[in-house]
């Protein structure tokens, strides 16, 4: 009963700020966020707000300057395992093929030969890329390594996984499979994900719950439950709603910001 | 009529550039050939004279004197020379350019010393090797290694602190930290710099072994063409300059072969 209420991520009153040449950027302020087991969570907001920092403190790539920043309740000291990030630019390593990209993790952390082959034969067809095994990156099309970085960070056994704008730089088609596609694996695996987009539909269409974040320091808004039954339909009326509200509120940040 | 449409379809654009390529070194040849021929007062050799030479070092049975015959003395010596020094400095600025790359304390020790000798030719090291390391063979493999060192060294330490921020990252969120970073993220990252590195290198190695064998050693192709020139006999100093400039061509070749299956992950080496 009391473990139920342990959120997996917990940011609480979190600051952080950038030491860069003599200069101090605070980057966030009085950020408070719980995430459930289970949840998908997108990040919106104007650029330069913090949603980059913010995944990258629960990532633990950075320390948190103030406040507490908690995975099942216990301090995050640094990266690991349990919290995979699937990066814009992919960040897939270029000498390592497909399959050795996805098992770099398993390898990483020892286990025997025949178990990481079968993790990783399992996560390849999951993101549908048999064909593409022995590929090194340089040779995939941007959907394609973002569905090793995200084969990669599954494989690894990752129970949240953090992904900073994973297909903006992909063209719409590829944009809109991968959206398909990522909301399928988590239905299906019970993952946790906190995803950051500049995209209002791409927020809507994915998160059970969309938070909006305003600049200068960076902090969060507004939380916003889409009760929208999955599979969502962009077309509805309800997705319209939707679409103006939040668009309503990340341009009034805009216009404060100006005013 | 299957070799009329091999040489319609397939033949004549891979021979083109091979055409192009032979074309140049042709016409050098013919203005070198009409620029020395029949010209007893000319001090160069004409082109047939040196091909005549170069059949006498390597088979014998033209001139038959000291040098008749002896080609493949001077070339293994002088391959041992260039390979050996070649692999003395990977195994010397291979560690030593990691440590600089990745350990600041080692940096700050031991780079700008190597920064001031680095500029140093390794034609000024000539007289001081002879003084500690003697006339001789030594000598000479010293200054080849010492050739080959740099390049080795300059390229590996770019290698290991080049590597790009995101892929630390990435590996330490799958679990990868600390010396296994080192083996599975950094050495991997700077593969294709070394391997530059270790191309120049060789390629150096062979630029300097002529420099390397004036310590006064007996064998090897800088040797015989120091000893030629002294003697003027240009058509044997022609003929080592055209085999130093082959077997640096093939060696060069090896290396690339190699570098294409090593690196075959990386678009600018694959
Ligand atoms: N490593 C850093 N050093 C110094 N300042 C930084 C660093 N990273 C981010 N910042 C600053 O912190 C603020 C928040 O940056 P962040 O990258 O988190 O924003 P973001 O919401 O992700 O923006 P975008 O939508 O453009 O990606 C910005 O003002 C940025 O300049
Ligand atoms: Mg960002």
């Amino acid at each position: 009963m009391a473990e139920a209420a342990i959120p997996i991520l917990e940011m609480k009153n979190v600051g952080k700020t950038y030491a860069q040449g003599g200069r101090a950027i605070e980057a966030l302020r009085g950020a408070n966020l719980r995430v459930k087991k289970g949840e998908f969570i997108c990040l919106i907001g104007a650029s330069g707000c913090g949603k980059s920092t913010l995944l990258r403190l629960a990532a633990g790539f950075e320390s948190t300057t103030s406040g507490d920043n908690l995975m099942w309740g216990v301090p995050i000291a640094g990266p690991g395992p349990s919290r995979g990030m699937v990066f814009q630019d992919y960040g897939l390593f270029p000498w390592l093929n497909v399959r050795d990209n996805i098992g770099f993790g398993p390898k990483s952390r020892g286990r025997a030969r025949v178990e990481i082959r079968e993790t990783v034969d399992r996560f390849i067809e999951l993101v549908g890329l048999q064909d593409f095994a022995d590929v090194y990156p340089h040779q995939l099309s941007g959907g394609m390594k973002q569905r090793v970085a995200i084969a990669r960070v599954l494989a690894n056994d990752a129970e949240v996984v953090l992904m900073d704008e994973p297909f903006g730089a992909l063209d719409a088609m590829t944009r809109e499979r991968l959206q398909d596609e990522l909301v399928e694996i988590w239905s299906r695996t019970g993952l946790t994900v906190l995803f950051v987009t500049h995209s209002i539909e791409e927020a809507i269409f994915l998160g059970d719950r969309v938070v909006v974040m305003s600049p200068g320091p960076g902090r969060i808004d507004n939380e916003y439950l889409i009760d929208l039954p999955r599979p969502r339909d962009i077309a509805s009326r309800e997705f319209n709603e939707w679409r103006r509200l939040l668009s309503s509120q990340l341009h009034s940040h805009h216009a404060r910001k100006a005013g | 009529m299957s070799v009329r449409r091999s040489f319609s379809e397939g033949g004549w654009p891979r021979l083109r550039p091979l055409l192009l390529a032979i074309a140049f070194p042709l016409a050098l040849l013919a203005i070198w050939h009409f620029a020395t021929v029949n010209r007893p007062a000319s001090l160069i050799p004409p082109p047939y004279d040196v091909w005549l030479e170069l059949r006498d070092l390597a088979f014998g049975g033209i001139n038959d004197d000291a040098y008749s015959k002896t080609l493949h003395i001077h070339l293994l010596a002088s391959i041992a020379r260039v390979y050996g020094g070649f692999v003395l400095a990977l195994a010397a600025a291979l560690p030593l350019g990691m440590l600089i790359g990745r350990v600041p304390l080692v940096r700050q020790l031991v780079d700008p010393t190597i920064q001031i000798l680095r500029p140093v030719p390794v034609t000024a090291w000539l007289p001081l090797a002879m003084i500690i390391f003697g006339l001789g063979p030594r000598s000479a493999f010293f200054l080849v290694f010492l050739g080959a060192f740099y390049p080795i060294l300059v390229n590996t330490i770019f290698g290991v602190r080049s590597v790009e921020p995101r892929l630390f990252e990435a590996a330490s969120m799958l679990g990868c930290t600390g010396t296994a970073q080192f083996f599975r993220v950094v050495l991997p990252a700077a593969l294709p710099s070394i391997f530059t590195g270790m191309r120049l290198s060789l390629g150096f190695a062979w630029v300097v072994i002529v420099v390397g064998e004036m310590t006064g050693v007996q064998t090897g192709l800088g040797a015989i063409i120091m000893e030629a020139r002294q003697l003027s006999r240009t058509e044997i100093v022609i003929s080592g300059m055209i085999v130093i400039g082959i077997f640096g061509f093939l060696s060069d070749q090896l290396v690339m072969l190699i570098g294409r299956r090593l690196l075959a992950w990386s678009p600018s080496h694959g």
